[in-house]
C-alpha cells in the first residue's frame, strides 16, 4: 500500500500568501470569539459545586432544574451528561452559603422531589469492599436516583489553577522556542511557535464558539498538542536543513516545497494514527474524556495544517537562507552520507 | 551490518522480562481481604499482630491465602467474600474484646490476587485513584495565620512570666497579629528586658523604638521560626486527622501534605461525606473538667452508689472509674502544645502543656480556687470519653504553662503528650476542595479507560500491519512493548492510576507510533532511491533517529512544564506522559531495530524487505533524484 504517489514536489509555497491569509482569518475569528464569548470554564477554575446524579428512569430535566432553582443558589446549570438518565448540576460559589453542605442539601431536595428519603446505606460490594454511601429510596424500596459524584472547589483554588495553567503554557512556549533556536535557528523558532500558538488559539476559539466546557483535562490536552505539533514543524525543519545541504541549486522556497512534500506521507500517517487513538478515547472514553479528546482532535487536525502551511510559510517570510542552516566552513556533505556517492 | 551485539539483545531481553514481571500483577485483579489497623493513637501495629490474627483464624478454622504485616497494618487475603466476612467477625472478636471500645480497626478491603512471591519482589499492581475506585477526596487548607497568631499568643504569656520572674518592670504587653509589643518606662530597663528576652526566646527578633518618654520593644517571629511553626502546625494537624479518620474505619486512608499549607485526605470506599466531614472538622476532642470528690461521688466511684447529679462517670486509662463534673473548663482549642519533659527538681518525667491566653486566664482562676483538688483531662475518641490523666492541683498556675508529673514512666509521658496533642488541631482547617465518586462510576471509568486504550491500540496496529506489512508488525510489537514498559514503570513507582492517567497512556501510544512511522517512511524512501535493502534499513534508522530525538524533546518540554505547574489530575497526566516519552524512545528505536535485525540481519543477500509497496514515479530512480545533488564544490548561486 502506498497512499502518496507524488511525482513532483507540490508547490506549497506558491500559495503561501493565500494560505497564510486563511490562517490569519481563522486566527482572528478565534480571537474574536474568545474575547466576545469567553471560555466556559469548568468549576475547577471558577470554584463552585458540581453534582452528578443518575436517575433510574429517563430524567425529567425541567423538574430537576425547578427543584434546584427553588433552593436559591443563584445561577444553576442543569444538563444531561452522557446518557439520558445522568444529570449534571453546577452551582456557583456563594459567599453566604457554606459550600461544604451544598451537595448534600441538593441531593436531599432532589430525592424529596422523587418522593424518597435519604439514608446512609452500608454494604459490601461483591468484590468484598466495604462501602457506605447516602442513598435515596422511596416507599417501594427502589432507588429513583443515585448520587454518582460531587465536586466542590473553593474560589481560591480556582484562581490558583488558572494562574498555574497560564504559567505552564508560558514555560512550554519559551522552552520549545529556546530548544528550536538552539537546534535550528531563531527564524525557525519563531515560525514554529507562531504556528503552534495559532493551533492553541484555534482550539480555544472552538471551545469559546461552542461554549464547550474548558476543564483542567482540556488544558492538559492543549499543552500536549502544543508539544506534539511542534514535532511536526521539527520534522519539516529537519528536512529543510537537510535539503539545503544536499541541493544547493534550489531556492529557499523550492527547498521548503521539497521538504514538505517528502515528509507529507509521514505527517499524514502519524497524525492519522494518533487521531485513531484519540477518536477511540472519544467513542469509548465516556463523558469524562469527551472534551479532552475533542481538544486533541482539533489540535491534531490543525497541527497538520499549521506545520505544513503556516510554520514553513512564516519561516520563508522571515527569509530563511541556506547560510542560516549550513555552516559554510563545515564540510557540506557528510562523508558517511550514503547518498554522497550517488553524485553524477 | 544490521546486527546487534549480544549485549544489546541482552538489554532488550532483561527489559522485556522486568516489564512483564511488573506489569503482570495488574492483570490478576483483586481478592477480598481483611485489613487490621490501629484504632487508637496509643495502639501501635507491629509484626506480632500478624501472628495474633493468624492464631485467631486458625482457632476458628478459617484458612486465609496469607496473613501479612505491611507498614502500619496487617492484611489477610481470602479466596471468597463469605470467608472474608466470617474472618472479619472472628478477628474483631479476638482483637477487640470490648466492642464498645475497639483498639483495632478491622475493615474489609481488596488486595491484589497476584502470587505472594511477586509481592515480595515489590511487583505490585498500580494503586487506583479515587476516580477509578470511588470514595471521597478532601483538600484542606491549614489557616497558617492563626497558627502564627497562636504561637505569638503563647509567647506573650512567656514574656509576661519571664519579666515578672526577673523583676523587670514594664508598662504593658500587647499583641498585634504576630507582633508582640512590650513597653518600658526608660531605655535602661528596655535594654535589660531586651537582653533577657533575646536570651530566653530565640524565636523572636526584637527592635527598640523610643516614643514620647516610653521605649517600645517590638518582637516579631523570625522567618525561620515562623516556618517551623507552620511546619509543625501541618504535621500536628495530619496526626490529629489520622486519629479522627480512624474513627471511620476506612481500610486505606490517604492523609498527605500538599504544598506548604494544604492537606489531602482521601477515603476510598466512603461516600458518606457528611459524616466524614463531621468527624474531620471537629474542633476539639479534649476537655478539662474538675473531678467530683464529694462523698456521694466516692461511693459512686466504688460502685456502691448512684452517680451524683451534674456529674458523669468516666474510666481512667488504668481501668479505674472516676466521677467528673459535666461542666467543661477548657477544651483542646485552648491547648497550644503538649510535650513530654522532665521536672527540673525531682527529675521525674512530666507532660508540659501550653495554653493560649484565654486558656491561661481561665486556668489560673480555676487553679487558684481549687488548690488541693483534682482535675481530669479527658480525650474523646469515637464519641467516648476517656480520662487521660487526673492530677492534683498543687498551686495556682498562671502564665499558661502547666506541668503534670508523678507516677509516670518516660514512655507514658510521651504517650500522654501525643494523646493530648491529638485532641486538638494546631490551626483550623477549611475544606477548599471536595470530590466524591460513587463506586459504580469508578468501575465504569476503569472500563472506559481500558477500552479506549485497547481499541485505539488495535486500530493503530491493524493499520500499521496493513500499510507496512512486516515492518508494520515490528512497529506494532514495539508499540506493545512500549505499553508494557510504561505500565511496568508506573507499577514500579507505585503511581496512582487515574482516568487522566489512562488517557495519557492512550495518547502516549498514539504519539509514540510517530517514531516508527518516521523510520518506516525513511526506509521506504531509501529503497525508493535505489539503496539495497540492508543499507536502506541502516540508513533509515540512523537518519530517522535525529528527528525522533528532536520531536520527543519538544513533547517532553510540554510534559515537564505540565508536571511542574499542574496539580491534581493534570499531574497524573503529566507523569504518565513524560514517562511514556522516555519508554517510547527506547521501544520504538531500539526494540523495533532489534526485531528487524533479528529477522533480516542474518541474511547476507537480502533481495527485498517486506515494508509495503515502494512506489517509484514512472519507474525512475525516485523523486529525490529529480534534481541531482550538487557536487560539494559547486557554487550555490540560487541561495
Amino acid at each position: 500500500m502506498e497512499f502518496f504517489r507524488i511525482k513532483r514536489d507540490i508547490p506549497f509555497m506558491r500559495h503561501a500568501l493565500v494560505l497564510n491569509a486563511v490562517s490569519f482569518i481563522t486566527f482572528a475569528a478565534a480571537v474574536f470569539f474568545l474575547t466576545t464569548r469567553g471560555l466556559h470554564l469548568s468549576i475547577e477554575f471558577t470554584g463552585g459545586t458540581l453534582i452528578e446524579v443518575e436517575y433510574s428512569e429517563m430524567a425529567d430535566i425541567n423538574r430537576t432544574r425547578a427543584t434546584v432553582e427553588a433552593l436559591g443558589f443563584g445561577e444553576v446549570q442543569v444538563q444531561k451528561f452522557g446518557t439520558s438518565r445522568d444529570v449534571l448540576i453546577r452551582l456557583p460559589v456563594r459567599g453566604d452559603v457554606k459550600q461544604a453542605d451544598v451537595a448534600g442539601g441538593v441531593f436531599a431536595a432532589l430525592c424529596k422531589a422523587e418522593s424518597g428519603s435519604v439514608a446512609i446505606k452500608q454494604y459490601t460490594t461483591p468484590q468484598g469492599e466495604q462501602v457506605s454511601r447516602p442513598s435515596c429510596s422511596n416507599a417501594a424500596g427502589a432507588e429513583p436516583l443515585r448520587l454518582m459524584r460531587t465536586e466542590f472547589v473553593g474560589p481560591s483554588v480556582g484562581s490558583e489553577l488558572a494562574r498555574d495553567g497560564a504559567l505552564a503554557l508560558g514555560v512550554t512556549v519559551l522552552g520549545i522556542m529556546a530548544y528550536l533556536a538552539f537546534r535550528f535557528e531563531w527564524k525557525f523558532a519563531v515560525a514554529g511557535i507562531v504556528a503552534n500558538l495559532h493551533d492553541v488559539i484555534i482550539i480555544l476559539g472552538f471551545f469559546a464558539f461552542f461554549q464547550w466546557e474548558f476543564s483542567l483535562a482540556v488544558l492538559a490536552a492543549v499543552l500536549a498538542v502544543l508539544g506534539y505539533s511542534v514535532n511536526e514543524s521539527v520534522v519539516i525543519f529537519d528536512r529543510v536543513r537537510e535539503t539545503f545541504r544536499r541541493f544547493r541549486r534550489l531556492s529557499p522556497h523550492e527547498v521548503i516545497d521539497h521538504a514538505i512534500t517528502s515528509t507529507m506521507s509521514r505527517t499524514i500517517i502519524t497524525h492519522g494514527s494518533t487521531l485513531m487513538m484519540v477518536l477511540s478515547m472519544f467513542f469509548f472514553g465516556g463523558p469524562t474524556l469527551h472534551y479532552f479528546s475533542i481538544a486533541l482532535s482539533i489540535g491534531i487536525l490543525f497541527g497538520i495544517y499549521s506545520s505544513i502551511f503556516v510554520a514553513a510559510g512564516i519561516a520563508m517570510w522571515l527569509g530563511v537562507k541556506r547560510e542560516d542552516l549550513v555552516k559554510t566552513s563545515a564540510k557540506d556533505i557528510d562523508p558517511n552520507d550514503p547518498n554522497a556517492g550517488a553524485v553524477v | 551490518m544490521n546486527r546487534f551485539s549480544w549485549w544489546k539483545y541482552a538489554i532488550l531481553g532483561v527489559a522485556l522480562l522486568v516489564g512483564l514481571l511488573y506489569t503482570v500483577p495488574n492483570l490478576y485483579g483483586e481478592a477480598p481481604a481483611v485489613q487490621v489497623s490501629s484504632g487508637k493513637a496509643t495502639v501501635k501495629v507491629q509484626a506480632d499482630l500478624a501472628v495474633r490474627v493468624q492464631q485467631a483464624l486458625d482457632a476458628a478454622g478459617l484458612k486465609p491465602d496469607f496473613v501479612q504485616f505491611e507498614g502500619t497494618s496487617v492484611r489477610a487475603r481470602f479466596s471468597d467474600t463469605d470467608l472474608q466476612i466470617k474472618a472479619k467477625d472472628t478477628i474483631t472478636r479476638a482483637l477487640n474484646p470490648d466492642p464498645a471500645d475497639p483498639s483495632y480497626i478491622v475493615a474489609l478491603n481488596l488486595v491484589s490476587r497476584s502470587p505472594e512471591w511477586m509481592g515480595k519482589l515489590r511487583a505490585l499492581p498500580m494503586y487506583l485513584g479515587l476516580d477509578l475506585r470511588g470514595g471521597v477526596h478532601f483538600l484542606m487548607q491549614v489557616d497558617m495565620k492563626s497558627a502564627l497568631t497562636k504561637k505569638a499568643e503563647a509567647l506573650t504569656g512567656d514574656i509576661r512570666t519571664l519579666l515578672r520572674d526577673k523583676n523587670i518592670r514594664h508598662t504593658g504587653i500587647s499583641r498585634d497579629g504576630n507582633v508582640v509589643e512590650v513597653r518600658f518606662r526608660d531605655a535602661a530597663t528596655a535594654q535589660t528586658g531586651q537582653n533577657l528576652l533575646t536570651d530566653q526566646l530565640p524565636d523572636l527578633q526584637w527592635t527598640q523604638l523610643a516614643e514620647g518618654g516610653e521605649v517600645r520593644l517590638t518582637g516579631a517571629l523570625k522567618p525561620a521560626a515562623a516556618q517551623r511553626v507552620q511546619e509543625q502546625a501541618v504535621k500536628q494537624n495530619i496526626t490529629t486527622l489520622h486519629n479522627r479518620v480512624n474513627e471511620l474505619g476506612v481500610a486505606e486512608p490517604v492523609i498527605q501534605q500538599q504544598g506548604a499549607d494544604r492537606v489531602v485526605v482521601q477515603l476510598p470506599g466512603v461516600q458518606d461525606t457528611a459524616k466524614a466531614k463531621d468527624i474531620i472538622g471537629r474542633t476539639a476532642t479534649l476537655e478539662i473538667r474538675m473531678v467530683n470528690e464529694s462523698t456521694e461521688a466516692r461511693d459512686a466511684e466504688r460502685g456502691s452508689g448512684p452517680v451524683p447529679f451534674g456529674s458523669e462517670r468516666y474510666v481512667e486509662r488504668g481501668g479505674q472509674s472516676i466521677i467528673v463534673f459535666r461542666q467543661v473548663i477548657l477544651t483542646g482549642e485552648n491547648l497550644t502544645d503538649a510535650q513530654p519533659g522532665f521536672d527540673g527538681q525531682t527529675q521525674e518525667p512530666t507532660v508540659n502543656l501550653t495554653l493560649d491566653a484565654k486558656g491561661a486566664r481561665i486556668f489560673r482562676d480555676v487553679t487558684r480556687d481549687n488548690v488541693g483538688k483534682r482535675m481530669a483531662i479527658l480525650l474523646f475518641e469515637k464519641g467516648k470519653g476517656e480520662v487521660v490523666t487526673a492530677p492534683v492541683i498543687r498551686a495556682e498556675i498562671g502564665g499558661g504553662r502547666v506541668q503534670i508529673s508523678g507516677r509516670m514512666t518516660t514512655a507514658e509521658a510521651t504517650d500522654q503528650a501525643l494523646l493530648l496533642r491529638a485532641g486538638s488541631l494546631a490551626a483550623p482547617m477549611e475544606i477548599i476542595e471536595e470530590r466524591t465518586i460513587g463506586p459504580s462510576l469508578g468501575a465504569e471509568n476503569i472500563q472506559m479507560g481500558y477500552n479506549s486504550v485497547i481499541y485505539g491500540f488495535l486500530a493503530i496496529a491493524v493499520f500499521m500491519c496493513a500499510y507496512y506489512l512486516l515492518f508494520g508488525v515490528f512497529s506494532s510489537l514495539a508499540l506493545a512493548f512500549n505499553l508494557l514498559l510504561l505500565v511496568a514503570m508506573l507499577s514500579m513507582l507505585q503511581a496512582t492510576l487515574t482516568l487522566p492517567g489512562m488517557a495519557a497512556i492512550a495518547l502516549t501510544l498514539g504519539m509514540a507510533i510517530d517514531a516508527n512511522v518516521l523510520i518506516n517512511e525513511r526506509v521506504r524512501e531509501e529503497l525508493r532511491g535505489g539503496a539495497p535493502p540492508q543499507l536502506a534499513i541502516q540508513v533509515g534508522y540512523e537518519r530517522a533517529f535525529a528527528t525522533i530525538l528532536d520531536s520527543n524533546i519538544t513533547t517532553l518540554i510540554a510534559g515537564v512544564s505540565l508536571l511542574a505547574f499542574g496539580s491534581g489530575p493534570v499531574r497524573g497526566f503529566a507523569v504518565v506522559h513524560c514517562l511514556g516519552i522516555l519508554t517510547s524512545m527506547f521501544s520504538s528505536v531500539m526494540f523495533s531495530r532489534g526485531l528487524v535485525n533479528l529477522w533480516y540481519g542474518r541474511q547476507k543477500k537480502l533481495k527485498s524487505v517486506s515494508i509495503g509497496q515502494v512506489w517509484r514515479p514512472d519507474g525512475a530512480a525516485g523523486m529525490i533524484r529529480r534534481d541531482t545533488p550538487d557536487a560539494p564544490d559547486a557554487p550555490s548561486a540560487k541561495a
